[in-house]
């Protein structure tokens, strides 16, 4: 019983020595994170040094740029990995001058850099050199200071407009004369934005010339929440409210792990199962929604699939709600396991789980026969948004929208944890690269994770009674050592989830910075759009299922 | 019209029933003081009991603005589907548009980019209009209170009727919350007067200090801004 491991014939595999060789005089120092080793490079050489990580090295994937500010300086970390092998990792630390914090773009070579960066400029207030569109991205314009830099005052007042939008391409139409363009405003408050996404759509007729997601409208701090918060109990409630669509326990094990690794926490094998099926079942009902939201966006009203989601989702809730105590926002992880033991009695938990997994195949039946059968919904969606795989991966695309781009890329299987390696499940992918292939593989995930869930249940059923420890022995406050630096992903509900910390000796994080899947999934709207019908970018955008608290965080 | 028809419109007024007018010409049944009128009460002025009646009305077809903002709205669509069908009660129908929509449910944290924007929407709505505040974001901020960002409670910008603490507040709850504003609604009792810190005003009636000649550059005179002082939130 194991997972099918991915072909990785041709993925050469490099030690430390063999990149700095590569690196060569590029490399001025080390600065080794506790995931991957870390090369410290001069802010001018950023685009050569990642160009040739990706050409000659194989590290096709920008999983996540950090920026902060020390006492002495600023930084910017580029959290490199392989989609073909994503155990091998490297950290660029690019250190940038404290009074003029200025470093080169790494967006010629990484298209993902673009929004990473203008959101370190946002928050922390590095520039970037040679970036195609520097502005903020996730305060308003007008705001004054960048308020995860070290001398923000956060009682000063701030002024935010509330502007028309001006068309983008009204000056190049007036000078040429030719075809009239339209601007249309998609959002903040919009049914199909799934949140408070603004889309600054360009029409021409009913083609889309110009479109540009602006993000923001979300944006509750979860950064500095977290910086502000304990290790051991105090940050662990706000994962939950990332990812908000019932992925809790997912967002959840994301910290945990991060934290685990960080602090060298050891897991005990019950929970390390409780957790896997805990998980598995948020991605369902997570992806429940998706499907539900996405039947929304294309067949415009409250119809009968909508109404199929929810309920397969209550009955997940319920379920979950008799783990946790909680329908939405569970707070069940501890470090170092879970908070307590499954619901008593036992059988009737695990009788109710199996009920539910014994009724999916005919409810994903109806979801087949209503959506994927649906010729309407066939040809809003096949060959619509198309999203080429080297594109994607350009983006920094993962999840369902990597893998419905036939990127057979993972967490759960390409860097273990939890309980995963010992079950027999496989891992999702379509080749159709469009909304329907997407679509598809949340499907079909659902399928796979019913799996993974019953396999769980079997497991903890036949858990010897004496056996059953749900939380190692962790202390009550815990300190990782001075400067310990550490990057972790997970496979949310709509990719990889990653988590960066620092320590400084305290029981707080010195920074914490959250790689959010959505954030770079939404970065490939335009390409998928731009040329397209406007329905159909809003089938693309359903497609992408992202979710606005984990886009803004 | 053709002259030809001179004669007058005649009616065979043995075939029409003539009770009523007979009745009514005869003195014999009072038509300002009838039955209906003792039921409603012996008041002269029907104006008011035409108010109890809107309200009434008012309160028992409620047209929500389908507004999703943070994890709120989440169990927010559960209360509106299967399930807690929030249609039981006569306020299950989710208008897109916010000139369709008696109430808004503010479901989730507000940050100062998106305040404004949620001022115009409350703005659009048709009186009378009336807001539940979901969650405890919008009581205060919620877990988020201390964000550099974060707007402390939707009062700040908009006047709420009705508050539903939770974080998120289980569907029960909200059907809970809306029944109460039905039954305040039913009743004719208004919404409180509460502080609006908050407005949208022209940049060029702004008080004068550091922060306003910073963005004069940016800011036309006549833009609509709004001015947050954290320092004063609570």
């Amino acid at each position: 019983m194991s997972v099918e491991l991915p072909d990785t014939t041709g993925v050469v595999e490099q030690s430390p020595e063999e990149i700095a060789d590569l690196l060569g005089d590029l490399a001025i120092g080390r600065d080794d994170h506790l995931n991957a080793p870390g090369f410290v490079i001069k802010p001018d050489t950023v685009v050569e040094t990642l160009r040739r990580l990706r050409d000659d090295a194989g590290f096709d994937h920008l999983s996540c740029v950090t920026a902060q500010e020390y006492e002495d300086r600023y930084e910017s970390i580029y959290h490199l990995t392989k989609y073909a092998d994503r155990t091998q990792e490297v950290s660029i630390v690019v250190p940038a001058d404290k009074e003029q914090p200025v470093s080169q773009s790494a967006n010629e070579v990484f298209r993902t850099a673009d929004w990473h960066e203008r959101e370190a400029y946002d928050l922390v207030g590095i520039e970037y050199d040679e970036h195609p569109d520097h502005r903020r991205i996730l305060l308003p314009e007008t705001w004054q200071g960048h308020p995860l830099g070290l001398d923000y005052d956060q009682d000063q007042p701030q002024v935010v407009p509330l502007r028309e939008h001006a068309n983008p391409l009204l000056e190049d139409q007036e000078a040429e004369g030719d075809s009239e363009t339209m601007f249309l405003n998609i959002g903040p408050h919009h049914p199909a934005t799934h949140g408070v996404l603004h889309i600054k759509t360009v029409l021409d007729g009913e083609q889309v010339v110009d479109l540009e997601p602006d993000i923001g409208y979300l944006h509750r701090c979860e950064e500095q929440m977290c910086q502000n918060g304990t290790y051991r109990y105090q940050i662990m409630p706000y994962p939950d409210r990332w990812d908000y669509i019932s992925a809790g326990l997912l967002n959840e094990w994301a910290y945990a792990r991060v934290a685990e690794d960080m602090a060298d926490i050891e897991v005990p094998e019950y929970a390390q199962v409780i957790r896997t099926m805990g998980a598995e079942l948020c991605r369902m009902a997570a992806h429940f929604l998706a499907l539900g939201t996405f039947a929304l966006d294309i067949y415009g009203d409250f119809t009968a699939l909508f109404m199929y989601s929810i309920r397969d989702r209550e009955r997940v809730q319920n379920i979950l709600e008799d783990l946790t105590g909680q329908r939405l926002m569970f707070n069940y992880f501890r470090l170092g396991g879970v908070v307590w033991d499954l619901p008593e009695p036992r059988e009737e938990f695990f009788e109710k789980t199996r009920d539910f997994l014994d009724e999916l195949p005919t409810a994903l039946e109806e979801y087949h026969d209503m959506m994927t059968s649906n010729e309407i919904l066939q040809l809003r969606t096949v060959d619509t948004g198309v999203l080429p795989p080297e594109v994607a991966k350009s983006y920094g695309a993962t999840g369902p929208v990597a893998r419905g781009s036939g990127i057979d890329y993972d967490l759960r299987r390409d860097d273990p944890y939890g309980y995963y390696e010992n079950l027999d499940w496989d891992v999702v992918t379509e080749d159709g690269c469009d909304n329907f292939s997407r679509l598809l593989v949340r499907m079909r995930e659902v399928e796979q994770s019913a799996r993974i869930v019953e396999q769980c249940v079997d497991l903890l059923e036949d858990w010897p009674e004496d056996e059953r420890t749900i939380q190692s022995n962790v202390p009550r406050t815990i300190k990782p050592d001075d400067d310990t630096e550490i990057y972790r992903a997970v496979e949310g509900a709509k990719g990889e989830l990653g988590i960066y910390m620092r320590a400084d000796g305290t029981d707080k994080p010195a920074r914490f910075k959250i790689r959010s899947p959505c954030f770079s999934n939404l970065q490939t709207l335009p390409e998928m759009s731009n040329g397209e019908y406007v329905p159909d970018a809003i089938a693309s955008l359903g497609s992408l299922d992202i979710v606005l608290g984990e886009v803004d965080r | 019209m053709s002259s030809d028809n001179q004669q007058p419109f005649v009616t065979d007024s043995s075939a029409v029933v003539t009770e009523t007018r007979d009745a009514r010409l005869a003195g014999q049944d009072d038509r300002f003081n009838s039955r209906l009128r003792e039921a409603f009460g012996s008041s002269p002025f029907i104006l008011t009991k035409f108010d109890k009646f809107m309200n009434w009305v008012r309160g028992s077809s409620m047209f929500m603005l389908q507004f999703g903002i943070a994890c709120c709205s989440i169990e927010m669509m559960h209360t509106y589907a299967v399930k807690h069908d929030l249609d039981r009660f006569g306020a299950g129908v989710p208008r897109a548009s916010p000139r369709q929509a008696d109430v808004i449910i503010v479901p989730g944290t507000i940050v100062s980019k998106f305040a404004p924007r949620m001022k115009r929407v409350y703005d659009q709505m048709p009186e009378p209009k009336f807001v539940i505040g979901m969650g405890s974001c919008t009581i205060s901020g919620g877990p988020f209170q201390e964000g550099y960002n974060v707007v402390k409670g939707a009062e700040e910008v908009i006047p709420v009727d009705i508050h539903i603490p939770g974080c998120p507040p289980r569907p029960e709850a909200l059907v809970y919350g809306v029944a109460k504003l039905q039954e305040r609604i039913a009743n004719g009792e208004s919404a409180p007067v509460v502080v609006k810190p908050y407005e949208l005003e022209q940049f060029g009636d702004l008080e004068r200090d550091e922060i306003v000649d910073q963005l004069a550059q940016e800011i036309d005179t006549e833009d609509l801004v709004m001015r947050y002082n954290w320092a004063d939130s609570p």
